[in-house]
């Protein structure tokens, strides 16, 4: 019977396979998918002699569900702002009072009284950015700084529309359209919402992800989409522009939280004051494409990172961003239906 | 004599206490892994939603399977089919059964080709049909767009060869997630067709040919009928996988509509109501399930018609 | 015997269906490879042949570790998956109909019935309840969802080609007093070894493939090629992915050629 011995032996020995133990601790990030920068993981891990493991999730709801359901051994979590108050409410999150980190004088005021964190008792700021018009101005020479684009397109675009198959955002750039507020509960208001939505959908393209590859290759002219994503495709192809939607757009940030089963919350404290370090955060933005919220991370940052039209929001636009707040649960029922009659 | 008539009853009990043993650690494996969780769905499916996903433990509520088929008009509160739940799944079912034609259609001459090559390089091909399924099916669903894409090596070759003036618009088209489906789900139906072909008589079709059959009449009358089970197999493997394709509807497809496997994904994400995402795959489930064993049965009678 | 002006085995145009199959098959296979060595930084563009992206790939060990742990992953849950299915194959094909012979059916194939997404909430609630009671959280649960929803696949060609197969041969060898154990080894064994090979390989194809379940079930560091993937599908896909892909190929089409020889060299 030595075969068997021979198997177990290696079956033990293959399930068994965790990590070295040769660093003082550890530390388990949960992270969207090719987002966390390895420049600053292999720095962070020489500073503090940590072994750091990065999980990848793809959506905020997966996240959401595998945290909650627990045996889930990670340490810190990285949701976005209209998810936090969700994550707190579940009493998922440690109160770790980043606020009263060493390095927290280096976040920018704007992103200290928050309204998912009111004074930041839970979260530090990761990235942030937000849905905007990126349009081939070879292709349409006009205004482009209006959701019209691709909810009332010109002629030019029809058929080589993109737009992102996020939910949230789609909705509130046209419930904007119509003078609305977000979570509104208007029916008649949402009425003219669903019938423009699905009037505008057969002039779209696709609702695909994958637009910095198709928007600088031509395959599509105009996008609704993060600007990151549409800086990219500006670097490999000039003649694509950036546009502000005037009747609203939605800001998203993307902010680090430690939870509440955390093992190891010494390392992960450390991380959180790691990051709020200027340099690091450019590590972070250098990787991702997205802008940080540290106070003279600019300096450190890529050269054609530093004045990109996509991330510094102009002043006359600065107003019709707003941060996507958490709405009730019916209104997230209604708008679930909406967006399943738009996608029928 | 009743004794030899009590052993025989013995062997034969003795018979199925050794089949029953002989196929537990796949039964145990799938309820384990499989069929034991989805009772905590079917649980799940007569609960209230949680406000953020999840349920509400240990409430009770049809909401769930009511919407599966009805729902109230968002707009004038009136109860009414829930319209475009059934557009999804027609669409599902029809792009489906398309698929498992058309693999039909070409994996069975691929797998006839295949077990008629001498025996030594049989497993060579049959390795061939699954070299290109290594590769992960999301690079793959990336290769696919680039043959299809409207700069594609396929409409770049027609246009160079002057049988196209301008490209022919394949992606994001229902066109595409049916070639990405046939794509990614041949081999699922070539191996089953290959392995119930491979032990073929062809003494068979031999006398068959002496009868003055035609080919035709052959393969219709004599081949099709002995590689039935194969062709089961693997439209059943085609079929059900596709009704919840989901990469393929968003690469491929360009994401504008949904299919089941999207639809149900939506609402145990961003949609949070997971009673009804239960509820639909139940439905779902249940449905192939009748369809499925009416299907076996009829095919087993039949099978024990001819004796 | 008379000769016949045509191979009675070939069937008109099937040859040319299946050359035209396979060309399909490695159509896409041929541009990822060839834009595995393009020099630019997207996939829908041609800069010039460059190795930049292997050695991109070779330098990414999370990419490494991925698609080591996809493939440890998909050859245990394969070799699991072929060895219980072909044991339920055996024992519910080639009898008169007995009590429980549908119903085992039905439990077979019931991880084909059921959308991904649902398995893997459900596993997601059952499994992380067990993790928190054990206190492990290794690949095993990972094996285990993979074994269980590749059975059918397994299942299925192993029991189409048993259906048909007559029991003569066993009978015969029982009747020479060979053990059932002999019997099997040397009988049914051989009888049915395509299907288990093509079992086997469907089974390995589809964990490769699986995306939802895992990213469900996986722990932390656990992360295989396709959940690896699906955080690109919202970034940009850049071909270091078909860098990967194409030594993927490469040690497949490696294996095969050895596998060839080997059994050519058998008598």
């Amino acid at each position: 019977m030595r075969w068997k011995t021979t198997a177990l032996a290696a079956t033990l020995a293959a399930f068994a396979f965790t990590g070295s133990a040769a660093a003082d601790g550890e530390l388990n990030i949960f992270n969207w998918g090719d987002y966390t920068s390895p420049d600053l993981i292999k720095k962070f891990e020489e500073k503090y002699n940590v072994k750091v493991t990065i999980t990848d999730y793809d959506s905020n709801d997966t996240a959401l569900a595998k945290v909650r359901a627990g045996g889930h051994g990670f340490d810190i979590v990285v949701p976005s702002a209209n998810y936090v108050p969700i994550w707190v409410k579940e009493g998922l999150l440690l109160e770790a009072r980043p606020d009263q980190m060493e390095n927290f004088k280096n976040v920018d005021e704007r992103w200290v009284n928050v309204p998912w964190d009111e004074g930041r008792h839970y979260t530090v700021p990761w990235q942030w950015g937000l849905t905007g018009i990126g349009v081939n101005t070879k292709v349409y020479g006009g205004d482009i700084n209006t959701s019209a684009i691709w909810l009332d397109p010109p002629k030019e675009l029809v058929g080589k529309i993109n737009v992102a198959p996020e939910m949230n955002d789609v909705l509130f750039a046209t419930i904007k359209y119509f003078g609305g507020d977000w979570c509104t509960q208007d029916k008649e208001l949402l009425k003219k919402v669903r019938d423009k939505l699905v009037e505008a959908k057969p002039k779209w393209l696709a609702m695909d992800y994958s637009v910095t590859e198709k928007l600088p290759a031509g395959d599509y002219s105009a996008v609704y989409y993060w600007n990151g994503a549409i800086m990219r495709s500006r670097i490999k192809n000039p003649d694509i522009k950036f546009g502000y939607p005037k009747e609203g757009f939605p800001y998203f940030m993307d902010s680090v939280a430690i939870l509440k089963d955390a093992k190891n919350v010494d390392n992960a404290k450390l991380f959180m004051n790691f990051i709020m370090e200027p340099d690091n955060a450019a590590l972070i933005s250098a990787f991702a494409k997205y802008a940080n919220g540290i106070k003279g991370s600019k300096e450190f940052m890529p050269k054609e990172m530093q004045d990109a039209p996509e991330l510094v929001v102009p002043p006359e636009f600065e107003k019709a961003g707003e941060f996507l707040a958490t709405c009730e649960p019916d209104v997230q029922q209604l708008y679930t239906r909406i967006w399943t009659d738009l996608q029928k | 004599m009743a004794s030899a008539e009590e052993i025989a009853r013995a062997a034969d009990r003795k018979d199925i206490r050794d089949r029953w043993l002989l196929s537990a650690p796949a039964l145990i494996i799938i309820f384990v892994a499989a069929i034991g969780p989805l009772f905590v769905m079917l649980a799940y499916s007569f609960m209230v939603k949680g406000d953020y996903g999840d349920v509400k433990f240990g409430t009770f509520s049809l909401d769930g399977w009511t919407s599966v088929l009805f729902e109230r008009d968002i707009f004038d509160d009136t109860l009414g089919l829930a319209d475009a739940h059934l557009t999804i799944l027609w669409r599902s079912v029809r792009l489906s059964f398309y698929t498992t034609v058309l693999t039909l259609i070409f994996g069975f001459p691929t797998a006839y080709f295949i077990s008629t090559r001498p025996p030594k390089t049989r497993e060579v091909w049959v390795f061939l049909v699954t070299i290109p399924f290594w590769t992960n099916l999301l690079i793959r669903t990336f290769a696919m767009q680039q043959v299809i894409r409207n700069e594609g090596l396929v409409n770049t070759a027609l246009i160079q060869l002057g049988i196209l003036d301008r490209p022919l618009q394949i992606m994001n088209t229902d066109t595409a997630i049916l070639l990405g489906m046939v794509y990614v789900y041949l081999p699922l139906m070539v191996l089953p067709l290959y392995a119930s072909m491979e032990k073929l008589d062809f003494r068979l079709i031999e006398a068959g040919y002496d009868l003055y059959a035609s080919r035709w009449q052959v393969l219709r009358r004599i081949i099709l009928p002995l590689v039935k089970p194969g062709v089961i197999a693997g439209s059943i493997l085609v079929f059900i996988p596709s009704l919840g394709a989901y990469v393929i509807p968003r690469v491929l497809g360009g994401g504008k509509n949904m299919m089941l496997g999207n639809l149900i994904e939506l609402q145990f994400g961003a949609g949070r109501n997971w009673p009804l995402g239960a509820a639909i795959s139940i439905t779902l489930m249940a449905l192939v399930m009748v369809a499925l064993l009416f299907y076996v049965r009829n095919v087993s009678r039949s099978e024990a018609g001819h004796g | 015997m008379a000769k016949r002006p045509f191979d009675i085995r070939a069937q008109p145009g099937f040859g040319f269906v299946a050359l035209l199959t396979f060309f399909a098959l490695y159509l896409p296979i041929a541009a990822l490879v060839a834009y595995s060595f393009n020099a630019a930084d997207s996939l829908s563009r041609w800069d010039g042949l460059s190795l930049r992206w292997f050695i991109s790939a070779w330098q990414n060990s999370t990419v490494q570790d991925a698609s080591i742990r996809s493939l440890v992953l998909a050859v245990w849950a394969a070799a699991l998956s072929t060895v219980v299915a072909t044991m339920a194959a055996l024992a519910t094909t080639r009898t008169p109909p007995y009590p429980g012979l549908t119903f085992k059916y039905a439990f077979i194939n019931q991880p084909l019935m059921v959308p991904e997404i649902v398995t893997a909430v459900a596993l997601l609630i059952v499994f992380s309840r067990i993790k928190v009671w054990t206190g492990y959280s290794g690949l095993g649960y990972l094996v285990l969802a993979h074994t269980a929803f590749c059975i059918p696949f397994a299942y299925l060609p192993i029991r189409a080609r048993l259906e048909g197969m007559d029991l003569k041969l066993e009978q015969a060898a029982a009747d020479l007093y060979a053990n059932p154990w002999r019997t099997f080894r040397h009988v049914t064994l051989p009888l049915l070894r395509p299907a288990i090979i093509a079992g086997f390989m469907l089974a390995f194809v589809i964990s490769l493939d699986d995306v939802v379940i895992t990213e469900f079930v996986k722990s932390g560091g656990q992360d295989t090629l396709p959940t690896y993937m699906l955080g690109q599908l919202r970034r940009e896909t850049t071909p270091e992915i078909n860098a990967i892909a194409t030594v993927f190929l490469a040690l497949s089409v490696l294996l095969v050629t050895v596998f060839f020889f080997v059994n050519r060299r058998k008598p």
